[in-house]
């Protein structure tokens, strides 16, 4: 196996995968967990409400709502023609973005709580007095807040990456030829190749993937922290 | 001031992100037309009719709906119990334990299942009720211990002293203190197994053979063909999360 291209260049496509999974959570999720963070009690849970909603979905459905959306003859490509923007509808799936838009409407929670979880805890005074002391909200931000939240991005975005990692569903749905993921090769060789040593063969490669990214977790988070 | 308007704008737009794709389908699902069509063009029950009157879709949910209510008893059974040695034991390498019990969790669910299938191929149990209660019951023990464990750190060990002291034995102190003190934890963790359960795709893919689940039945024909039948069973399946969803944090609210 690690002599062939073809699956190098499958573990490289996983990797990519979850590398921009995990970047474009963290600038999504980022500007929402500083909002949390900032509102009272209240309003913070109702918004928790909206944000663990999907996670409670099934991750089926919400592919399959993808699917609707960004088809060649979906709910998208139909408004953008409607409204004259587009004349020929766009290829928005079957392609990494496809991939993206689903995985990464799926991980979105797993990024925001670790952040929301650390901001909640910074000391707002702190803030107060850096502005008191002359420094401009963008300074404020930039030199207090953000180093401050570095726990909680370090948290978030490593837990994005590991779990994409094993992505199955949303990729083999939403997913083409060029982005497919080690577990959907997994799958087609265990269902359809009827080839079950290669296929345990690539499962023992995923889990090993896996314990290597949650040693590294342990290193800079801490295992303790990882459901907080 | 800008930077508050544009930092609003992006929070609103990821909140609809997260939450507008999930409900489009429940529209699409009352549709009159004989394929995906948006908008659609008129209001029908078809694709409703066409789930209620389909002996496999039907056969699939019951199925589910089975293997979920015994898996919730199961689950919730062990989480507590797992929950209850974990806080209160006085026990080694608790971080390994716990990173133990949250695996599930953590680990791709494709190497989980072929661990499984590859186990349940040598004990023949593919394929049976028992079988995916089991395989189900992995996946949800770790969502039930996290609730439990929330409720138990709050937890003042001297009402038990004083109910133990008082002459009550273990186990009635566990059913009529412990228990009621700690409910809404466990329910609201019976609830999540409940939903980890129904919904769970992988795992049934590999063990459930010819006998399949609503969701493998779902995934089956998504893989095939789009068909709109699958806008209604999604938008049944949706109504069950919202209804969980909403049990759930009925009871937070009540602690």
């Amino acid at each position: 196996m690690f002599v062939s291209p073809q699956y190098l260049k499958i573990l490289l496509t996983t990797f990519k995968i979850a590398f921009f999974t995990s970047v474009i959570c963290f600038i999504l999720g980022y500007p929402l967990a500083y909002l949390l963070s900032s509102v009272n009690r209240k309003t913070s849970g109702l918004l928790l409400i909206f944000i663990l909603f999907p996670f409670w979905t099934s991750i089926l459905v919400r592919t399959y709502a993808w699917m609707i959306i960004l088809g060649r003859n979906g709910i998208l490509n139909n408004l953008l023609i409607r409204s004259g923007f587009l004349s020929v509808p766009l290829d928005l799936m079957y392609n990494l973005f496809g991939v993206l838009v689903g995985m990464v409407q799926i991980m979105l929670p797993f990024m925001i709580l670790p952040l929301f979880s650390v901001m909640r805890g910074i000391d707002r005074d702190l803030l107060k007095a850096s502005q008191s002391l002359g420094a401009n909200p963008f300074n404020t931000f930039w030199k207090i807040f953000f180093p401050l939240s570095m726990p909680g991005i370090k948290a978030g975005c490593l837990l994005v990456f590991i779990v994409s990692l094993g992505f199955f569903i949303t990729p083999a749905l939403l997913g083409g030829r060029k982005t497919i993921m080690i577990s959907m090769v997994i799958e087609d060789q265990f269902s359809w190749a009827l080839d079950w040593g290669f296929s345990s063969a690539l499962t023992m490669v995923l889990l090993f993937l896996t314990i290597v990214f949650l040693t590294v977790y342990n290193r800079f988070v801490g295992i303790r922290r990882i459901i907080t | 001031m800008n930077w508050k308007i544009a930092f609003y704008l992006i929070c609103g737009v990821v909140l609809l992100y997260l939450t507008l794709p999930i409900f489009i389908v429940i529209p699409m699902s009352f549709s009159s037309a004989d394929y995906l069509q948006f908008p659609p063009p008129g209001f029908s029950l078809k694709w409703y009719r066409s789930f209620f009157n389909d002996y496999h879709w039907l056969l699939a949910a019951e199925r589910s709906f089975k293997v979920a209510i015994i898996t919730t008893i199961l689950a919730t059974f062990l989480g507590i119990l797992s929950s209850l040695s974990f806080m209160r034991g006085n026990l080694k390498k608790k971080d390994f334990i716990n990173f133990l019990l949250l695996s599930p969790m953590i680990f791709p669910v494709i190497v989980i299942s072929i661990a499984i299938y590859g186990f349940y191929a040598k004990l023949g149990i593919i394929g049976t009720v028992f079988g995916l209660v089991i395989g189900h019951t992995i996946m949800a023990v770790p969502f039930v211990f996290v609730t439990v464990s929330a409720a138990l750190t709050n937890y003042n060990m001297e009402i038990e002293y004083a109910s133990l002291s008082l002459g009550a034995n273990r186990l009635k102190t566990f059913l009529k203190i412990t228990l009621p003190i700690i409910r809404p934890g466990v329910l609201s963790g019976a609830l999540f197994a409940f939903i980890i359960s129904f919904d769970e795709v992988v795992v049934s893919m590999f063990i459930s053979g010819w006998r399949y689940t609503l969701p493998v039945k779902m995934w089956m024909d998504v893989r095939s063909e789009i068909n709109p039948t699958i806008t209604a069973v999604s938008s049944l399946l949706i109504c069950l999360s919202v209804i969980i969803l909403g049990s759930t944090n009925l009871l937070m609210r009540k602690k």
